[in-house]
């Protein structure tokens, strides 16, 4: 036990890793699907014991080959990601309830044992990203779970995902390279790719201009990755057209790695007197945030295929969190990290709504879904939920993101923030409020007129994220407290 | 000469836009794919000219005292490189499963395929 202890941040990474190649041997669906679930519950109570080693003895240090950082690669956990650490297996083991009834429904029975082997290691590589200390180590694992995800989202059924995945590996290539090319810029100045190493490093080769094109190159990039309008052109359709467990598993957490990463390079490694201070990233961010949350949002009003819907709607959530770097205080990052938490449970559960609705029904266009609510109560009850929590209504954990991010601009003294935050949020009422009336108000006709609830194993997961939202909702001093420690260590910067 | 020192870095940037623009401006699938590898590979070159030591052979075990270069960047371009063809594989096979749903591997004629 005290072994295992002590290697847990390897094991985190290394039991996923291994454990998805198998999945190909096993090869019989079902035996694949136990196995799967017993490795990302693993994980989860991994990461979960990451985070009580975190609080009680502070971050830990972990060294790849027992070679000593920055020459050997190093694990390093501490408040912030091991936060993320929960974030991803939580969502990673739920969704993983969910997938057998969804994906026999929506994929060919030959495909099942690769969809595990493809999730596991697009698992695998978003726990990498968080859990690593190494900036190169964070892009080889960014790319083991892109390209799981490219191989992910063209499973599915409609042709239009394989155009999805095609345009999502052109601009996800495209931004793993820019960022490639920042560290390289960054390894050319300091000759270290450890993160903390080079956090201390830089800091006397600051004003040269290969460490603002370094600077630059890790903007745009990470901004692909993580769909800040205007870069989030990939993401609507990759989302619309991918199956609904994998729609769900990377709405929930991809993005939300991405933004992690983020933060971890501009507050952690360039520091926030350089990042915001001296350059002003923050004039950037808050209105590209704030455009993306009013453009993304009108345009999810328009859309007639839910699924497409909420995957703007995921652009415009993505707005609130960037808005909320930018804010450049501790109650800022709290927003943004409490809404890391709070959008991956709400967005997660949404996504998952919707698999009950294609299982049933096999599709998710507006217009075929007249008087669902009637039928499928409670899957639309959870949705409805889901949907309120986008909005920000209190008791749902979307009212305690738009709490802190609210208060976070008021103490920046930044009012017309506050106020576009606000606004923001009718929008949602306006996209969210045309399904319902499309749910409840009419009579079921057509293909929903015999149409029946979804089964308890499409259920039971749903409702668990859902009931995490409401929880979280209503008693945020867990994921609050969590956030606020986070947001702490990073204002406080990884340089000593 | 400021030239000859800094003629890779000219040759990365140029062969990096070059890549860059492909990638952007056809509608090509495969095209698309090799104007990605372009700008993919020109990283690979950046990285081995910043590990270049002035005057040093290769990092490989020779006399104490040879000067020799970075191997790091080499050994992190080795990951890449791997990277990139599994990239370059993927995108590969998408492309021959897009031709046969389409029909074809044109952007605008998918475009079209999706309108009517």
């Amino acid at each position: 036990m005290e072994l295992i202890n002590q290697h847990l941040p390897i094991l985190q990474i290394v039991v996923p890793l291994i454990a998805a190649p198998l999945c190909i041997i096993l090869r019989r669906r079902q035996l694949v699907w136990v196995f799967a679930v017993v490795v990302t519950w693993a994980c989860l109570a991994m990461a979960g014991g990451l985070m009580l080693q975190v609080l009680s003895q502070g971050p830990i240090s972990y060294h790849l080959g027992g070679w000593e950082p920055p020459w050997g690669i190093e694990y390093r956990v501490d408040a912030v990601n091991a936060f993320i650490l929960i974030l991803v297996s939580l969502i990673g083991a739920v969704v993983l309830l969910y997938a057998p009834a969804s994906i026999e429904a929506e994929l060919p029975e030959a495909r099942a044992s690769l969809f595990y082997t493809a999730y596991l290691l697009c698992f695998t590589g978003l726990l990498g990203m968080t859990i690593t200390g190494d900036a190169f180590n964070v892009f080889v694992f960014l790319e083991v779970s892109s390209l799981s995800t490219y191989a992910l989202i063209a499973m599915g059924t409609d042709r239009r995902a394989l155009a999805a995945s095609f345009q999502y590996l052109i601009m996800g290539t495209i931004g793993a390279t820019f960022f490639v090319i920042g560290i390289g810029l960054l390894y050319m100045m300091t000759g270290t790719l450890n993160m903390a190493d080079m956090a201390i490093r830089l800091q006397p080769v600051l004003a040269t201009r290969t460490v603002l094109a370094a600077f630059a190159f890790l903007t745009v990039g990470l901004s692909l990755k993580l769909a800040l309008f205007p870069l989030h052109l990939w993401l609507p359709n990759a989302y619309a057209y991918a199956p609904s467990v994998v729609t769900s598993f990377i709405a929930a957490t991809a993005t939300k790695v991405s933004v992690y990463v983020f933060l971890r390079f501009f507050y952690g490694i360039f520091g926030r007197e350089y990042a915001f201070d001296t350059l002003h990233l923050e004039y950037f961010l808050v209105p590209l945030g704030l455009l993306g949350v009013f453009v993304a949002s009108t345009v999810a009003v328009f859309q007639s295929n839910l699924k497409r819907l909420l995957a703007y709607s995921s652009i415009a959530q993505v707005g609130y969190m960037v808005v909320g770097i930018g804010l450049v205080s501790v109650t800022g990052l709290t927003a943004t990290l409490v809404h890391l938490f709070n959008h991956a449970v709400m967005k997660g559960a949404l996504f998952l709504a919707l698999g009950c609705i294609v299982m049933r029904l096999g599709t998710v266009e507006l217009g075929e879904l007249r008087g669902i609510g009637k039928r499928m109560p409670v899957t639309m009850a959870a949705f409805v939920f889901g949907g309120l929590s986008l909005i920000g209504v209190p008791l749902t954990v979307g009212f305690i993101s738009k709490w802190y991010l609210v208060s976070a601009a008021l103490e920046r003294g930044w009012w017309p923030v506050a106020v576009l935050v606000l606004l923001g949020s009718l929008l949602a009422v306006a996209y969210i409020w045309k399904v319902v009336e499309t749910a409840y108000f009419h009579e079921p006709e057509g293909k929903t007129a015999d149409a029946t609830e979804a089964p308890l194993t499409l259920l039971l997961p749903t409702w668990i994220l859902i009931g995490a939202t409401l929880y979280f909702g209503a008693t945020a001093t867990f994921t609050a407290g969590l956030a606020r420690a986070g947001a702490e260590a990073l204002m406080g910067g990884l340089a000593p | 000469m400021i030239l000859p020192g800094l003629i890779n870095y000219w040759v990365v940037v140029f062969l990096m836009m070059s890549g860059f623009y492909v990638v952007m401006s056809t509608g090509n699938l495969v095209k698309k794919m090799v104007g990605l590898t372009l700008f993919q590979t020109s990283v690979f070159i950046f990285y081995i000219t910043m590990g270049k030591v002035a005057g040093g052979t290769a990092p490989i075990l020779a006399a104490p005292g040879t000067s020799y270069s970075n191997p790091l960047p080499h050994v992190l371009i080795l990951t890449a490189i791997v990277v990139g063809i599994a990239t370059t594989a993927v995108g590969m096979a998408l492309i021959i499963r897009i031709k046969e749903a389409y029909g074809t591997i044109e952007d605008d004629e998918i475009q079209a395929a999706e309108q009517s």
